[in-house]
């Protein structure tokens, strides 16, 4: 059976051309960047171009750009380390209901060192109004942590005009840019940021590798202590296999990002339209302001880890804001953010395309989605006039 | 789906006694939308037998399958026997649940119990023993996650 994969939110696979790339970096071109000798020389000057690129192509220094092992750690590094390093002003940082686990926990786990967190809320479409960012502002904010675009839902953050209330007031923004990066044009002067995560696995690169964007001059702790690479930043023998992976993936992405996001957006929206077509279903975020290969809905009466059960039997991978399909039991909080009740919450969908989703996979789920909704209705207590 | 068990699978793909019986001798309902999980028995009672079993589910595959196979395990049974099904019996019968799925979805029994005493306050009989709840939040919520607060009540 041929199996579509619909959760390039998730994860995408390498791409081939990636993997070729990274290969030499685990046989003959294996030396240490921090080693003196050729080996290790050589791999400090892939390290440099690999820097060079990444960071032509959010519009920053190479210097400005410190390699991670994830999108997790380039949050946690930029949360923990700007808040510590800011200290001497204040204590309180702002962040939003919708961000990713790797922001609000690590928000939530700074409480307990005692700093504030001031979370605001979203829309009922998902969206951040930036005038309630501004409202929480107070002389010991230092920073503010809002994501570019939502991993669950889609929604595309107002990031410029909520960079130009925080350069007011004195505080550094931070994005968690994972979702958006190599998929929508993201330049981090024009849109006033200071802080920015990125991770290689959602644009066709490796896992296990991503990167914190810093600005130049920008008060941060390091985060990883050890022997000073990244400029004392962050410590750790780099993944030089994994940074080349990356920066080859986000030149391959940004080829042809323009062309790949109109081509995923008439997909999404073909599948938006197919699916309420069914009947009983409903888009969750914003219609428009969302992410070229993001699908999000919610289906009457049927609960959302059946229906991925379902699909994944007829090899469609997908997945779901129900509380079954989680560690917590509880539904997706960012749905709750958007005031989606938990009856709807466990009846969402995320189905998420990416370069090699084609029509014919899209028209696959259409067909096959009826038949799937009509038998788990038929199972279910709910909807027959209650 | 490593996740479950091929008999998980199998109750969940080809369900049995889905349904609704209209002129039920019991109705038991468990569980709500709200908490993700929703299941509503009906029985059919003869000589103190159950003789048929609907059930209607809404919940994860998990739920359909414990849903499935209380039913089958009900069907025939005394009301009595009907009583000594516990969600650990429907469990240990699908082959094992995955721990996060045992509160919650495992609410079968649960339902069943609450069918067979529908039927007896009917015929004006006192209820049978004590239904045995997979649903009771409050000796361990320390150990293995289950459902939320929207469901703890």
């Amino acid at each position: 059976m041929k199996r579509i994969y619909l959760d390039y939110a998730a994860t995408t696979p390498t791409d081939p051309a990636v993997v070729q790339a990274m290969l030499p970096y685990y046989s003959e071109a294996f030396g240490n960047p921090s080693s003196l000798y050729s080996y290790g020389q050589e791999n400090r000057e892939v390290l440099q171009k690999a820097r060079r690129t990444v960071a032509a192509a959010i519009g920053a220094d190479p210097d400005e750009i410190i390699f991670t092992s994830c999108g997790t750690e380039a949050d946690n590094a930029a949360l923990l380390g700007t808040a510590r390093a800011n200290i001497g002003k204040g204590n309180h940082i702002i962040t939003t209901s919708i961000e990713h686990h790797a922001v609000l926990e690590t928000a939530h786990a700074m409480t307990k060192e005692g700093f504030d967190v001031t979370i605001v809320p979203v829309d009922g479409d998902g969206i951040v109004d930036p005038t309630v960012i501004e409202k929480a502002i107070t002389p010991k904010t230092t920073l503010i942590s809002v994501m570019h675009a939502n991993n669950e839902v889609g929604t595309i953050q107002p990031i410029a005009e909520i960079s130009r209330i925080a350069r007011g007031a004195g505080v550094y923004l931070h994005t968690d840019a994972v979702q958006t990066v190599g998929h929508l044009p993201v330049d981090v002067d024009e849109m006033g940021i200071d802080l920015m995560s990125v991770s290689a696995h959602k644009f066709y690169g490796p896992k296990g590798v991503g990167f914190l964007y810093v600005r130049s001059g920008t008060r941060i702790n390091p985060f990883m202590h050890g022997g000073g690479q990244e400029n004392g930043r962050r410590a750790g023998t780099e993944n030089v296999a994994g940074i080349v992976g990356m920066s080859t993936a986000l030149e391959i992405a940004l080829a042809d990002r323009d062309e790949e996001a109109a081509r995923q957006t008439s997909l999404r929206d073909r599948l938006i339209s197919g699916l309420v077509d069914v009947g009983g279903i409903q888009l969750n975020g914003h219609s428009d302001k969302r992410l070229p290969n993001n699908v999000n809905v919610s289906v009457d009466y049927v609960e959302g880890e059946s229906m991925m059960l379902n699909l994944d039997l007829d090899g469609i991978c997908i997945s779901t804001g129900s509380a079954c399909s989680s560690v917590s039991a509880e539904p997706s909080h960012v749905l709750t953010a958007l005031n989606i009740p938990p009856e709807k919450a466990h009846c969402s969908l995320r189905l998420t395309l990416g370069k090699w989703t084609t029509e014919e996979d899209v028209e696959r789920v259409l067909e096959i989605f009826p038949s799937m909704v009509k038998r788990l209705r038929a199972m279910s207590p709910l909807g027959h006039g209650r | 789906m490593a996740v479950y068990s091929d008999k998980i699978m199998d109750h969940f793909t080809n369900p049995r006694n889905v349904g609704e019986i209209p002129d039920a001798d019991g109705v038991g309902e468990v569980g709500n939308p709200v908490c993700g999980d929703m299941m509503t028995f009906y029985i059919k009672v003869r000589d103190n037998r159950i003789e048929h079993v609907k059930f209607k589910t809404f919940g994860c595959g998990a739920a359909i399958a414990v849903s499935s196979m209380t039913s089958v395990m009900a069907t025939g049974k005394t009301l009595e026997e009907a009583m000594q099904i516990t969600p650990q019996g429907v469990a240990d019968e699908l082959g094992g649940l995955p721990k996060v799925k045992f509160h919650c979805s495992n609410l079968g029994a649960d339902a069943l119990h609450l069918a067979v005493n529908n039927y007896r306050e009917k015929l004006g009989l006192p209820p049978l023993g004590e239904p045995v709840s997979a649903h009771d939040h409050d000796d361990d919520e320390d150990e293995t996650p289950s459902c939320g607060s929207a469901c703890a009540t």
